[in-house]
């Protein structure tokens, strides 16, 4: 009906063809990678017969190992191996001072970001991570025979617009198509709730190793609507284990300790862990710089050095209640997700805030990518019925630099996204052609306790006397959460121009230099590439309109549809060619011609969206 | 952008929000770009946008507040976000009167019955203010839409200490 819909499979020129999607989990301890087959949301294994590769890169002298086998190197080559990179991704290297103590490899600045330096040079966490999109997504071209159309990549609820950036990226760099980021607790919701038909308000409590989440969603016929989220995207299982070590060394008075010790120092941790969730007491032995350290740790014990990152999560909980403006007893399930949610203590607390036993019947390490399957089933086009709607949250406030350092904010946290909020600036210098913007997310009033996201500076304002000229600032925050920033003066209509310094992210050139640098797309991979892309665009827009113009012709005047279907016969043949700037340039002046139709029909599908409904004579 | 026109319902501030969230529903299942993955880089931009406006509406017409707001805007009377300075001095003394016994909750021996107590006014005020800006709007005379937009100013006076009500009561709970 509308134009937006005409490129649905159902109507496409190849009905039946389906699709190759997958829905992967990007964890900080483990990845998977899952698909709909038959019907059926599924996790993959790989070669090895594993569905879970450990979130583990090792970089060697001759090439990159991936998953179970770098993990065996942990212990032995420590500074190559780089174990929980998530915790590093979208962050500045002044930011990760506290973890490098705790890492056994070297961090290092670049250009403000923290990176690692390994025997291959210095990798950064985005680089990092695309190792681990590309194994997955390797594993499910093999299982399913044939390259990936599109997937959806989860992230914490609470990541912010750095994180997710870098998250796509990375995707970006692994040659991947994202569909979309995907929350993880609505990811979870998503698998639970098609898969029990439950309905009402339900929490999802999700501790993975390195993040947390909290999302309240209520559920009704289909639609998953996320109400409130909150979490800390740096708290996890990684931080028990840090407390474990803390304790450890405590015990073996062993003060400072190799990187080597680091490692094994960390898996003992974790083994210790993981054994209390079902014994009462572990025994254990540690490597001294001379001799053995053997000691043991009881459940008691360990509930105590977890406690008070047990109860933040709580603390968390009692907020996102608030912001949700609901009470304890409104929530008809609590559902737990990750596996740190595995502990004991962890499961008890959350049992007792909520008054009410969690779900634990599925399995909290595989529920994320399966309900990530089930999006990218639907959004590669492989499921024509938009029978589920996931309407999402934006986890954290967007707000702008003020006089005195304060931050105003624009977008609320908990603000339905997609969502585009527009803000007016005026001049205050005679002439005045430029303006500096400063954008901050988070909830604290003072921009330095806030986290900067970019620096905006709009050019090319019209010279006008002193608050004569008005900019409208439009900040636009996309399905994936993620941010774009549009400006216009508003008497002269001049765009102004923006240019965009993402205060923790890559820039577009260094994301291209670095697809550019890749082993995987030699020079020529990377033109035949963006050819593909361009030449797929292409046939989207030519299916688009063409379906539109058999729809909805009237629209148009004489005049305006035969200019219109000039373009697009030139453009059909364009297309044939090989000439990437030539096919986007026809793209581009198709969409030219085309938008005002565009509106048009938009316009005449939302005023028949609602017929049926007249309430007009009442 | 007349959000009333956008969901199809009658400009008045008496709404029927059932009938209101099932549309809104209505129109996300059509626009939102998750319908769209497959479409053009252009065609899946729009469904943002437009999917940015169904929300902006949405969140503006289901707050009474903000929903007035509109109507007056609709009308031509846009509430200026400065204080103006209240000639009502009854208003003016109420406001400090709750103001203090905001101040004075920390003091008490029992904080959650005064907290219970201050609420209970609030929301007694805020429906007589409701009651009166619902009867305001529905004149549609010029006269009345100013009174209108007195009682929304006034209403936001409400609303705020609701808010600090509900931080002292929060900071009370941790």
């Amino acid at each position: 009906m509308a134009l937006l819909q005409i490129a649905e499979p159902g109507q496409s020129a190849a009905p039946h063809q389906h699709k190759l999607a997958a829905g992967i989990d990007l964890g900080t301890t483990n990845s998977l990678v899952a698909t709909v087959r038959s019907g059926e949301a599924k996790t993959l294994v790989n070669q090895q017969g594993r569905d879970m590769l450990p979130s583990v890169v090792r970089y060697t002298q001759d090439g990159v190992v991936v998953g179970d086998a770098a993990m065996a190197a942990a212990i032995d080559d420590a500074q190559n191996t780089i174990v929980s990179v998530k915790r590093l991704m979208g962050k500045g290297y002044s930011e990760t001072a506290a973890l490098t103590h705790q890492v056994p490899y070297r961090l290092v600045d670049q250009q403000g970001l923290v990176a690692i330096d390994t025997v291959q040079g210095v990798k950064n966490p985005v680089e990092v991570s695309a190792e681990i999109l590309a194994t997955l997504a390797n594993t499910a071209s093999e299982t399913l025979g044939g390259e990936l159309n599109g997937v959806v990549i989860t992230v914490p609820a609470y990541f912010d617009d750095a994180q997710r950036q870098a998250t796509k990226d990375a995707a970006r760099l692994a040659g991947l198509n994202v569909l979309r980021l995907l929350n993880e607790p609505t990811a979870a919701a998503l698998a639970y709730g098609l898969d029990s038909g439950q309905e009402g308000v339900i929490a999802v409590y999700d501790l993975g190793g390195g993040t947390f989440d909290i999302s309240i969603l209520r559920l009704r016929r289909g639609v998953f609507e996320v109400l409130a989220t909150g979490g800390d995207s740096a708290l996890g299982g990684d931080d028990f284990d840090h407390a474990i070590v803390d304790y450890l060394k405590q015990q073996s008075g062993e003060a400072t300790l190799s990187h080597q010790q680091t490692r094994q120092y960390l898996i003992t941790a974790r083994q210790i862990k993981e054994q209390l969730t079902d014994s009462d007491s572990v025994s254990f032995s540690l490597p001294l710089a001379t001799g053995v350290f053997n000691g043991n740790l009881n459940r008691t014990g360990f509930e105590q050095l977890i406690a008070p990152l047990v109860k933040k999560t709580i603390r968390a909980c009692r907020q996102v209640l608030r912001d949700a403006g609901l009470n304890r007893d409104d929530i008809v399930k609590v559902v737990m997700v990750g596996g740190s949610t595995r502990v004991p203590l962890v499961r008890h607390q959350v049992a007792e805030f909520f008054a009410s036993e969690p779900l634990t019947s599925i399995d909290p390490d595989k529920v994320v990518a399966i309900g990530a399957a089930i999006q990218a089933n639907v959004l590669v086009g492989n499921k024509a019925d938009g029978d589920t709607l996931l309407l999402d949250v934006i986890p954290l406030s967007l707000g702008l630099e003020t006089m005195g350092g304060l931050s105003e904010k624009i977008i609320p946290r908990n603000t339905v996204i997609p969502v585009a909020r527009a803000q007016e600036f005026t001049t205050f210098k005679d002439g005045q052609t430029a303006m500096a913007l400063h954008v901050v997310q988070g909830e604290r009033e003072l921009v330095d306790d806030c986290r900067s996201l970019a620096r905006f500076e709009l050019r090319g304002i019209p010279p006008m006397p002193a608050g004569g000229a008005h900019i409208r600032v439009t900040f636009q925050v996309d399905a994936d959460g993620l941010l774009s920033v549009t400006a216009q003066e508003k008497s002269s209509g001049v765009q102004a121009n923006i240019q965009v310094k993402p205060s923790y992210g890559l820039s577009d050139e260094q994301v291209a230099t670095m697809l550019k640098g890749s082993m995987q797309y030699a020079r020529q991979d990377m033109q035949l590439r963006l050819l593909r892309e361009q030449q797929v665009e292409a046939e989207r827009v030519l299916e688009a309109v063409t379906q539109a113009l058999r729809a909805d012709a009237a629209l148009l005047s004489a005049s305006e549809l035969s200019a219109i279907e000039q373009a697009l016969t030139e453009l059909s043949q364009v297309k044939q060619g090989e000439d990437t700037a030539a096919i986007k340039a026809a793209i581009e002046h198709t969409n030219h011609l085309t938008d005002d139709f565009a509106a048009r029909r938009m316009d005449q599908s939302i005023r028949t969206a609602l017929t049926g409904h007249n309430v007009d004579e009442v | 952008m007349n959000y009333f026109q956008l969901f199809n319902l009658p400009a008045k501030f008496d709404l029927d929000l059932t009938e209101l969230g099932s549309r809104y529903l209505k129109l996300q299942k059509q626009f939102h770009p998750d319908q769209h993955s497959s479409g053009s880089e252009r065609d899946k931009l729009l469904a943002v946008q437009h999917t940015a406006n169904i929300n902006d509406a949405y969140h503006s017409l289901k707050q009474p507040l903000l929903r007035a707001e509109h109507l007056l805007a609709l009308r031509g009377l846009k509430i200026s976000h400065e204080q103006r300075s209240f000639t009502d001095p009854l208003f003016l003394m109420q406001q400090m009167e709750l103001r203090e016994q905001l101040a004075e909750i920390d003091q008490s021996d029992d904080p959650d019955s005064v907290i219970d107590s201050i609420d209970e006014q609030l929301q007694q005020q805020k429906k007589v203010l409701q009651h009166q800006l619902a009867d305001a709007l529905d004149a549609e005379t010029a006269e009345q839409d100013q009174l209108a937009a007195d009682l929304i100013r006034k209403l936001k006076f409400f609303y705020k200490l609701q808010q600090e009500l509900e931080l002292i009561e929060q900071q009370l709970q941790d």
